[in-house]
């Protein structure tokens, strides 16, 4: 028979020893996608020896840090790049990446974008806060229009970052967004990022009490987990509304964020292409045509 | 695929052993022969002939080549690379430089090795973009944030651009440190004639992994193999499970922010591992220093003009000697202690408005005048022009 799995069986084997408590406030959803994350590795069963954990700056950078494998806290919004120069030396290595909204779509955007356009074989694992909670609550370019933050005192007049359609638009290989409120879909979309070849990119929608929900009225943890169900929909339901539903009916979803699996595809990734692009030359070398 | 150096693939790339090449591109036939198997790059004057270089000929050696989306990715993919394995580097030029200063800082404190070749353009700003100069030297040592140790050769030739970037892996893996090359534009842009050197004269040093037992190893302490402060390396993907982090860390690589002697620790270990080292590290070269009581002290392309000055001197009985600094950081101060000792004037030129010449006149102590010739604009002084110092008292 099967084991069954418990949320403290699965900290005790990936928890780094040494590193706890963490840094996180109380109501903070950064623990709450970590250990969904130990589920979809241990469902799939990863080689912690052969997968490391990558990320730049921030409370959901701190991740890696507890994790008992290979880690790479770089500098602010780089871990994109840093990954990349990873996977380049070693394709073995399974590369995870902890970032948050101000690091991934704020300084590292850059990054975040040629990534997902090379399609490199990484896997970016987004925790969009709407804000900057490190450093005490400042504006994200995530933070919804009217949202209030300390560089924002009187309001976010700036439109989102929909993170999720810009690396669908750049042809990644899985784009998948969804409120750290409930853990299967969320689980299911980080084993399919993992396993995926290409880049792949799951954002969380995830509280953060402190520096956020204060200022917006969602400090109480409660209220801010329902508005995650009160302001996200389904993409399919989405879409079938905007297809079929009344006026009335549409106006009601259009503001809200949608939540599922963006994109799903196989094209080849920057490393495959690479691969042949060495052998066509090996062959030509061993012809002695190139010089 | 992973990397594994295979000389005769590589000399089979690099072709003929004399070649007439460009400085840039000895800068990639040095980075091929000590084994680079990734350089990930951006495009800028007068540095973009490596990089195309590296486009051509990594491939064709099995390693990686990647234009990033900007300098800053460069260097960032460059660190990653390194702790992936590879040994690594990247080339740029005064505003790239500029760039990575945050993860040149990141490097040195996460104890990366890897390569930057700076081939100095004119500044501040965009400045001259096809035009030499020596204006990042300072930068190099001081450019990025906090305390560090920097290490970074200054070629003088063509062939010493494929010489002292060998030397410069060596050197980064060694200590485990970022290493620079700072040649410049002139030097860069040059042509001469280079001589690869043979397997057998080849002396490449790899870093040095970690093989001791995976719960005994500690990786960011004085290495527990050998006697050294350079910790042996814990390559990711090889079972040792390390934390690897920019802020300041303890032995174990967890992060120790908030009290002093842990940061006092870690920093003077980055910095001591290499500056114990200077009296091997030291890389001068010495003309006519036997009798000389005027003498340039000189590094890169000014040291060319310099020379020429000096033979035309020396021509008409003055005693006059240069010592050319091979290795400028760590500076090696003993030997201008030692000169400034025993001569009336150094003179030290430079294609800046003065930047190693306070290095020089701090450790001349007074002992001897120390005289600042610059020449800026994108212009390398005339041996005339150097002359003229000759000639003031």
């Amino acid at each position: 028979m099967k084991e069954i799995k418990t949320a403290d069986k699965l900290n005790k084997k990936y928890l780094r020893d040494g590193m706890l408590p963490t840094i996180f406030c109380n109501g903070c959803g950064h623990g709450v996608v970590l250990e969904y994350t130990f589920w979809a590795i241990e469902e799939l069963d990863l080689d912690m020896d052969k997968t490391v954990f990558a990320s730049g700056i921030g409370c959901s950078s701190r991740l890696p840090g507890y994790i008992n494998a290979d880690g790479l806290h770089t500098t602010h919004g780089r871990s994109i790049a840093f990954a990349t120069g990873i996977k380049a030396a070693n394709p073995d290595l399974d590369i995870i990446i902890f970032t948050g909204d101000g690091d991934c779509a704020g300084i590292g955007g850059n990054h975040l974008i040629h990534a997902a356009r090379r399609n490199i074989d990484i896997t970016v694992i987004m925790i969009n806060n709407f804000t900057y909670g490190m450093t005490g609550g400042q504006l994200a370019p995530t933070a919804p229009l009217g949202s209030i933050a300390t560089t924002a005192p009187y309001g976010n007049i700036e439109h989102p970052f929909d993170i999720c359609e810009l690396a669908k638009a750049l042809g990644a290989n899985y784009v998948a967004r969804w409120p750290v409120t409930h853990p299967y879909q969320p689980i299911k979309s980080l084993k399919e990022g993992i396993q995926k070849k290409g880049f792949s990119l799951i954002e969380f929608l995830s509280p953060c009490p402190t520096a956020y929900g204060r200022r917006n009225k969602l400090g109480d943890i409660k209220k801010h987990w329902k508005w995650y169900d009160d302001n996200t929909i389904l993409i399919e339901d989405y879409n079938k509304t905007m297809k079929y539903g009344t006026d009335e009916e549409k106006e009601k979803i259009k503001n809200k964020m949608q939540i599922g699996v963006f994109q799903d595809i196989e094209t080849p990734g920057f490393f495959e292409e690479y691969e042949k692009l060495v052998k066509r030359l090996q062959d030509k070398q061993s012809k002695g045509g190139e010089k | 695929m992973i990397y594994k150096r295979d000389p005769k693939l590589i000399r089979n790339v690099l072709g003929n052993k004399v070649q007439f090449i460009l400085g840039d591109m000895a800068c990639v036939y040095g980075g091929l022969l000590a084994g680079c198997s990734f350089f990930g790059g951006y495009p800028i004057t007068p540095a973009s002939e490596v990089t195309e270089g590296m486009a051509r000929m990594l491939p064709r050696v099995k390693g990686t080549y990647m234009q990033m989306e900007d300098e800053l990715g460069s260097i960032a993919a460059v660190i990653g690379a390194s702790w992936g394995g590879a040994k690594a580097m990247t080339a740029t030029s005064g505003p790239g430089f500029s760039l990575m200063m945050e993860n040149y800082g990141f490097a040195a404190m996460t104890e990366t090795p890897c390569v930057i070749v700076n081939i100095q353009r004119t500044g501040p700003s965009t400045g001259q973009p096809t035009l030499g100069a020596q204006g990042d030297m300072m930068q190099a040592k001081w450019g990025t944030h906090g305390d560090f140790e920097a290490i970074a050769l200054a070629p003088s030739t063509v062939q010493e651009c494929m010489d002292f970037t060998i030397e410069a892996f060596n050197l980064a893996e060694k200590y485990r440190n970022p290493v620079c090359v700072m040649a410049d534009g002139e030097i860069g842009h040059l042509r001469e004639r280079v001589i690869i050197p043979d397997e057998k004269d080849l002396e490449i040093i790899d870093r040095v992994p970690a093989t001791i037992d995976k719960k005994k190893f500690i990786p960011f302490t004085d290495s527990q193999t050998r006697k050294s402060k350079v910790p042996d390396f814990p390559t990711f993907g090889t079972g040792y499970r390390t934390y690897v982090t920019g802020l300041t860390h303890n032995e174990k690589g967890f992060p120790a922010t908030d009290k002093q002697p842990d940061h006092e620790k870690l920093v003077k270990r980055i910095t001591t591992k290499i500056t114990d080292d200077l009296d091997k590290l030291t890389n001068v070269e010495k003309l006519y220093l036997d009798d000389a009581k005027t003498v340039f002290v000189t590094y890169g392309a000014t040291a060319r003009p310099a020379e020429s000055a000096m033979e035309a001197a020396r021509a008409k009985g003055k005693k006059i000697g240069m010592l050319r600094l091979k290795l400028v950081w760590p500076f090696p101060f003993k030997e201008i202690q030692k000169l400034a000792g025993k001569v009336d004037k150094i003179i030290v030129p430079e294609m800046n408005l003065g930047q190693i010449v306070h290095p020089v006149r701090e450790y001349a102590e007074g002992q001897c005048k120390v005289v600042s010739a610059p020449k800026i604009g994108g212009e390398m002084h005339l041996p005339s022009e150097l002359y003229k110092y000759l000639e003031e008292k």
